[in-house]
């Protein structure tokens, strides 16, 4: 027995390769711990901008950048040549929105639908994550107010400056599923404090439905949707439904989209949408949005 | 007898195993800068991530690097953004790796400061794809500390990087890349 064990010992060293041969093909990487699997990582774009197409999203700017936004809706596609299939009449919301921090934005705009100027401030409690501790979901509250600029209807009675406002309130509660496709959920609140006829309420409430399907790297389809729970009257208002394409060219972002709505602030198209996609009273229309870096970031480069 | 030569064999195994792991070196907090800066462009485009894993071998000159897409950070919050989606699509392939060695190891004296002048070939896997690198680059001995500094350009194409029309113009084709590492004992 104990004759044997040199023999053994032997052609044990003759098997195994040489080290520094074996070494060749080692993976050195791995004796080294992977803390990219542990850190937390927030989810990022979901959407290519901060909003769906009407309504918010539950993208954030990044901070530090402002979103120059410019909104054009046109006339019903029905009216036919004669109105160059309702390119004639163009309705435009100009807007800047500003990322503050990775979890708080706000943003200004004023519309020409009613001379209305309109404002608002976004804020996400819980963020999509993935790694350490992650969660499902973002939720994002936005609280935002509208006001008119019309001349008063009857300048004849008085007129209090609150009649002119509104506000809105909403929770989004969104998902990026995977690369491609984002759902999000909206219930939102609009508060108009004066409304043109005492049948219609004063708070209307609606639920947002809003998605992302990617085509391709730079295109994808959009749609945003509001289902009224209240506030609908025959024949005069009805629940906005827009379907759309995101471009992305390297600095824009372009959305072009059809739309039975003409307003482009949430008290506007949520209450006041009055096209029928099933009378064919469509709008077409595209959001241009550009965003610039105001803040510089940390030299590290 | 018997016994004495096994205690002489485990002994011998166990040493070397400890030289094996005097001779590495690593860091984590390596440093990789990229510019794809053309005179047409509007901006620098330029990115550097200062979290590169690199793990080097002494003994036979293996060098081993690895770095997370997403921890290249820009300038421009918009130019990260475009960085991580259209470019090297970092959720699809989130790491860049580099599998090589130093080619001319035998001519680096470890164990004496100074600079050393060395080529280094391996394999260069980004975006899905894998092309072979060769490049000089410098080792600077200082004490217990390696510094593994490199410079190389690598085409965008290589790694199906595709620029898009519309700004192929402001986009380099190539991309100059600058590793500066500075390693520690690996124990």
């Amino acid at each position: 027995m104990k004759k044997l064990l040199i023999p053994i010992i032997i052609l044990l060293y003759a098997l195994l390769p040489p080290t520094a041969v074996a070494q060749q093909n080692e993976d050195l990487l791995s004796l080294i711990g992977d803390d990219a699997k542990v850190k937390k990582e927030f989810v990022k774009y979901a959407f290519k901008s901060p909003r769906v197409i009407n309504g918010h999203s539950m993208e954030f700017l990044a901070p530090g950048t402002m979103d120059f936004r410019i909104l054009h809706r046109f006339g019903e596609i029905n009216q036919g040549f004669q109105n160059f299939f309702g390119l004639d009449q163009a309705s435009m919301r100009m807007g800047f929105d500003f990322g503050i921090t990775r979890n708080l934005m706000a943003g200004i705009g004023r519309s020409t639908y009613k001379k209305e100027l309109d404002a608002f401030v976004k804020y996400a409690p819980l963020m999509q994550s993935t790694g350490s501790k992650p969660f499902p979901v973002t939720v994002a509250l936005v609280a935002g107010m509208t006001a008119n600029t019309l001349p008063w209807a009857d300048a004849t009675i008085e007129n209090y400056f609150s009649s002119r406002l509104a506000y809105y309130y909403q929770i989004i509660i969104g998902r990026k599923f995977n690369e491609s496709f984002t759902l999000q959920l909206a219930p939102t609140m609009v508060h108009n404090n004066l409304v043109p006829l005492s049948s219609q309420p004063n708070d209307v409430f609606a639920l947002g439905f809003g998605g992302r399907f990617k085509l391709s790297k730079r295109i994808a389809f959009t749609w945003d949707y509001f289902h009224l729970m209240n506030g609908i009257q025959q024949d005069v208002n009805t629940h906005p439904l827009s379907l759309g394409i995101d471009i992305e060219t390297g600095g824009h972002v372009f959305q072009l989209h059809l739309s039975n709505a003409v307003g482009m602030n949430e008290r506007a198209f949520v209450t006041e949408t009055t096209g029928r996609w099933d009378k064919g009273q469509l709008r077409f229309g595209f959001n241009l949005s550009r965003v610039f870096q105001i803040k510089k970031r940390a030299e590290k480069i | 007898m018997m016994k004495q030569l096994i205690h002489a064999t485990v002994a011998f195994m166990l040493l070397s195993l400890q030289a094996d792991a005097q001779s590495r070196f690593f860091t984590k907090t390596g440093r990789i800068k990229f510019d794809a800066t053309v005179p047409k462009s509007p901006e620098a485009i330029a990115g550097v991530n200062n979290a590169v894993i690199c793990v080097m071998d002494t003994k036979n000159g293996n060098i081993q690097f690895s770095a997370v897409m997403k921890s290249f950070e820009f300038k421009a919050a918009l130019m990260e953004e475009h960085f991580n989606e259209n470019y090297v699509e970092s959720n699809k392939f989130p790491k860049a790796e580099f599998r090589g060695s130093v080619t001319n190891n035998n001519t680096v004296d470890y164990a004496k400061d100074g600079s050393y002048k060395v080529k280094v070939k391996g394999n260069l896997t980004m975006h899905g794809e894998t092309k072979e690198v060769e490049t000089d680059g410098e080792i600077i001995v200082r004490g217990e500390i390696l510094e593994a500094k490199a410079t190389f350009t690598a085409a965008l194409s290589d790694y199906k990087v595709k620029v898009p029309q519309l700004v192929a113009d402001k986009v380099s084709q190539t991309a100059k890349i600058i590793v500066e590492c500075s390693l520690q004992p690996l124990k």
